[in-house]
């Protein structure tokens, strides 16, 4: 660690003597892996930019990437070069953070098989990369991962993981705890069964891979595999929940986000909902998916898990990220992972043993009544379930309250920034579909805006009171990624284009810079050679809401795009596409 | 939508001269009996009669059928028709239906199955091969789940590996090899693979044709673009004086037809339809 850093991490421990303690971990300006430390919190030390001066913020430079769809990465800054992963073709540049404009050190260039295209569900994204150890790792659309040297641009290893033949694809960013590299798949859409793995950070080599369905030997549950509740107990639950052998393409995927707590030498991740069939043809609990792991990174033994939703029949994958806490609940100190799900509830769990401690909604929710947490279940509105019949004014619909856009969190403040979507659908199992000559039946499902007509909405949560402190409504779906610093600004981009500023006490908006296309990334914070606080994130509207733009998709289809266009057809009146990084700072 | 937006779209969309001029066909490269590009498949010979006929010239765009057809074809302007999609189909203009056809059970002659009900008491006991659509509804995945049977079923999938040869043919080798008893699979593909296969199958129609207002039964259509209704007529022009030829092709590649329906066909298919059911 620098003396910066020493510095900053001094700081950073006074600052933090409010009630929420954060994971304890150095922080030296850089952002070398996409959710910025192993706790997940995107929490930046840096200060410079503040409630007070955040309206001078200014443009500094820009960066092309040449394309077109969604752009959902965070860019890492390590050794005064930024690293930027494009969605496919997963091109990696280089940027000289040292000259005037950022010049490009080098490209990098995968050539990732172009029928991968076909494979990705939601758009083509990549979720960005993470630094180690002197090289840059990252995964590519067709089912690769790669580690190139970060100061010359060659590949140091590829790893084949999977085979983008059967409907596998890979757009998640790994981490890497340990010396290992973890990555997992997607394509839960398409009869894949789940997986995560763990790399040799050296060589690529597969250390382990624990796949979210089957029999325990393939899911790695072992003796000392410890679940807080009595419904995770018992052996291959992972086969025994399902009809048959559906679980051997039952999903369970792994496509978003790992966390990391060094203390407890645990990894965190959620996996997706269950696959490819819907929900009538799979009965049972089907496990492991819509599950929270803790697993050890070098083997990846389970430790424990907790089954978020039991047969997810809305789509609710359990993906999203896992924000490691250390506070102070009912007088106990407790370390904690906060996870908002995709069903509309803030997850607040005990990260050493999987017990949920709270779990309220963050948004209007009406498919669920409530969780049970003497049994952790889910209680399921039966009014609100979808299957073959029509089913209207079900909430959240399907991308959840929130989807894969991360939170961040202040220990200053004490509050979990949640960008995020207030959508409902209806489902109709009407429509006449067809793959490949061979006609069936579709699911009819349309979204719209939920109640109050906004589709989107930032919420500050308060994980230890399990309450919203504020709320800002958004016109269109909140689905970039959020940021907070010491400065108490916190930042998140809309999909018509605005990057803002939001005061981190109250949600005064204190700056906004229109950016030339939609923002579906990650922003991020960092130190500049020259000492200065700059502020990053890529424009390009695209991924699953943004497909009706990047993907040009004809919105008189209301069900394209797996039902988003209709609560997303006017989109293109907002934004055009294009992928363009903006870097700002003060004058 | 309004009538001025849809003027708007008329005005915007590809505009298809009628007359000499090419008709650009979106198409599997590899998934028989529907195409492939090696021109084998039907959907091959009717864009070709059709082109013929319009005085076209014919160029498929080879497209692989993941998800987001429609998207990535007519919407994307990389193309002017889908051949066969269903005739309902909300994402396209589909032409008059130029054949309808069901699904059917396939197994191998020498099981002596003879099923044709979708109610039929064996199911219970026998491992049923069915298309993977996703969380959408394959109509027998829906029976079967709905007679408790899920725990019965094996999964194929329609999209397959590309590296295979018409890869949604594996539930036809699934049949053949003994991996399942029987599959409940859609007609045309299954007709034209009992006919090639060296292990004489037993295909039949199921029944009903509606279960619990489930279709069984689709009429199959060609799709452009919305809106583009110079093309939509002269395609349906060119269905219907081509019509005996269409039947013919349809015949010869073993798609069992079903007569009737309330929709308009661009011909009766009825005529020829016993000869194919008899197959």
């Amino acid at each position: 660690m620098s003396n910066t850093g020493r510095r900053a991490l001094f700081i950073f421990f006074c600052a933090t003597a409010a009630s929420a303690q954060i994971q304890n971990q150095a922080d030296d300006g850089q952002w070398t892996m996409a959710s910025k430390n192993y706790a997940a919190t995107r929490y930046s030390t840096l200060d410079q930019i503040d409630t007070g001066n955040a309206k001078n913020l200014k443009l500094a430079w820009t960066f092309s990437t040449g394309l077109t769809r969604g752009h959902e990465a965070a860019p890492l800054i390590v050794n005064n070069t930024m690293y930027i992963v494009t969605p496919f073709p997963n091109i990696l540049y280089a940027l000289d953070l040292t000259k005037p404009g950022a010049p490009m050190k080098w490209v990098y260039e995968p050539k990732p098989a172009p029928a991968s295209q076909g494979v990705a569900c939601c758009d083509v994204v990549n979720r960005g990369a993470a630094y180690y150890n002197g090289k840059i790792y990252y995964n590519t659309l067709d089912v690769q991962t790669v580690a190139v040297d970060a100061v010359t641009g060659k590949e140091a290893w590829r790893t084949k993981l999977g085979d983008i033949n059967l409907g596998e694809s890979m757009t998640m960013a790994p981490i890497v705890a340990k010396g290992k590299v973890i990555v997992g798949n997607s394509g839960g859409e398409f009869g894949v069964r789940g997986w995560m793995a763990g790399l040799d950070a050296a060589t690529g080599k597969i250390a382990w891979r624990a796949y979210a369905t089957g029999p325990d030997k393939d899911v790695l549950i072992g003796p000392n595999f410890k679940p807080f509740y009595q419904s995770e107990r018992g052996p291959n639950l992972g086969v025994k929940t399902w009809a048959g052998d559906a679980w051997k393409i039952g999903g369970g995927t792994g496509w978003s986000w790992v966390s990391y707590d060094p203390d407890l030498d645990l990894i965190y991740y959620g996996t997706s909902n269950p696959g490819p069939w819907n929900s009538d043809m799979r009965p049972g609990d089907n496990k492991w998916t819509c599950t929270i792991f803790a697993r050890r990174p070098e083997t990846g033994e389970a430790i424990w898990a907790y089954q978020i939703f039991p047969h997810d029949e809305h789509d609710y994958d359990g993906v999203n990220e896992n924000v490691l806490l250390d506070l102070n609940i009912k007088g106990q100190n407790r370390k904690v992972l906060a996870h908002p799900d995709r069903d509309g509830r803030v997850y607040i769990i005990d990260r050493t043993n999987g017990e949920v401690i709270s779990a309220e909604t963050y948004g209007y929710v009406n498919s669920t009544e409530y969780v049970d947490l003497k049994t952790g279940r889910i209680k399921v509105n039966d009014a609100k379930t979808t299957g073959f019949k029509t089913t209207r004014d079900i909430c959240p619909a399907p991308p959840g309250t929130k989807d894969w856009q991360p939170s961040a969190f202040s220990p200053k403040t004490g509050l979990l920034y949640i960008p995020h979507n207030n959508l409902c659908f209806e489902m109709q199992g009407t429509q006449a579909n067809f793959i490949a000559g061979t006609p069936y039946v579709g699911a009819l499902v349309k979204m719209y805006a939920g109640p109050g007509g906004n589709r989107g909405e930032v919420t500050a949560w308060d994980p230890v009171q399990a309450k919203a402190v504020w709320k800002v409504k958004e016109e269109l779906p909140a689905w970039s990624g959020a940021v907070v610093s010491a400065g108490d600004v916190m930042f998140y981009g809309t999909m018509d284009g605005w990057f803002k500023a939001l005061d981190a006490h109250n949600g005064n908006l204190l700056w906004q810079y229109k950016v030339g296309s939609g923002i579906v990334a990650q922003p991020v914070i960092y130190k500049g050679p020259d000492g200065k606080e700059y502020v990053a994130v890529l424009s390009g509207v695209g991924g699953w809401a943004g497909a009706v733009v990047s993907g040009g998709i004809n919105t008189v289809d209301g069900t394209a795009a797996l039902g988003f266009t209709n609560a997303m057809s006017d989109l293109g009146k907002y934004t055009t596409k294009g992928g363009m990084l903006y870097v700002f700072s003060l004058p | 939508m309004c009538s001025r937006c849809l003027s708007l779209v008329l005005l915007a969309g590809p505009l298809f001269a009628a007359g000499p001029g090419t008709l650009r066909v979106c198409a599997d490269p590899n998934n028989l009996p529907f195409s492939n590009e090696r021109g084998e498949g039907f959907e091959n010979r009717l864009a070709k009669l059709v082109a013929d006929d319009m005085g076209s010239k014919l160029e498929f765009v080879w497209w692989g059928p993941r998800k987001g057809l429609v998207k990535n074809s007519l919407d994307e302007d990389r193309c002017d028709v889908l051949m066969d999609v269903p005739a309902s189909l909300g994402s396209v203009s589909a032409t008059t239906p130029y054949y309808r056809s069901t699904y059917v059970f396939v197994s191998r002659q020498d099981r002596h199955l003879h099923i044709s009900s979708l109610n039929d008491e064996r199911l219970a006991k026998w491992r049923i091969g069915i298309h993977i659509v996703g969380n959408d509804y394959a109509p027998p995945a829906w029976v079967l789940s709905r007679r408790g049977l899920s725990a019965n079923v094996a999964g194929y999938s329609l999209f397959g590996a590309y590296g295979e040869q018409d890869p949604p043919a594996r539930l036809i080798d699934a049949v053949v090899a003994g991996d399942v008893d029987v599959a409940i699979v859609w007609g045309p593909l299954a007709g034209y693979f009992a006919q090639h296969s060296k292990t004489p199958l037993e295909v039949t129609p199921v029944s009903p044709q509606n279960y619990l207002t489930v279709p069984f039964v689709f009429e199959m259509a060609m799709g452009v673009q919305k809106g583009n209704d110079r093309l939509l007529a002269a395609l349906n022009q060119a269905l219907q004086r081509r019509c005996a030829d269409v039947q013919a092709v349809l015949h010869d590649y073993g798609v069992p037809l079903v007569p009737g329906g309330e929709g308009k066909q661009s011909c009766d298919a009825s005529r020829l339809s016993p000869a194919a059911l008899l197959h």
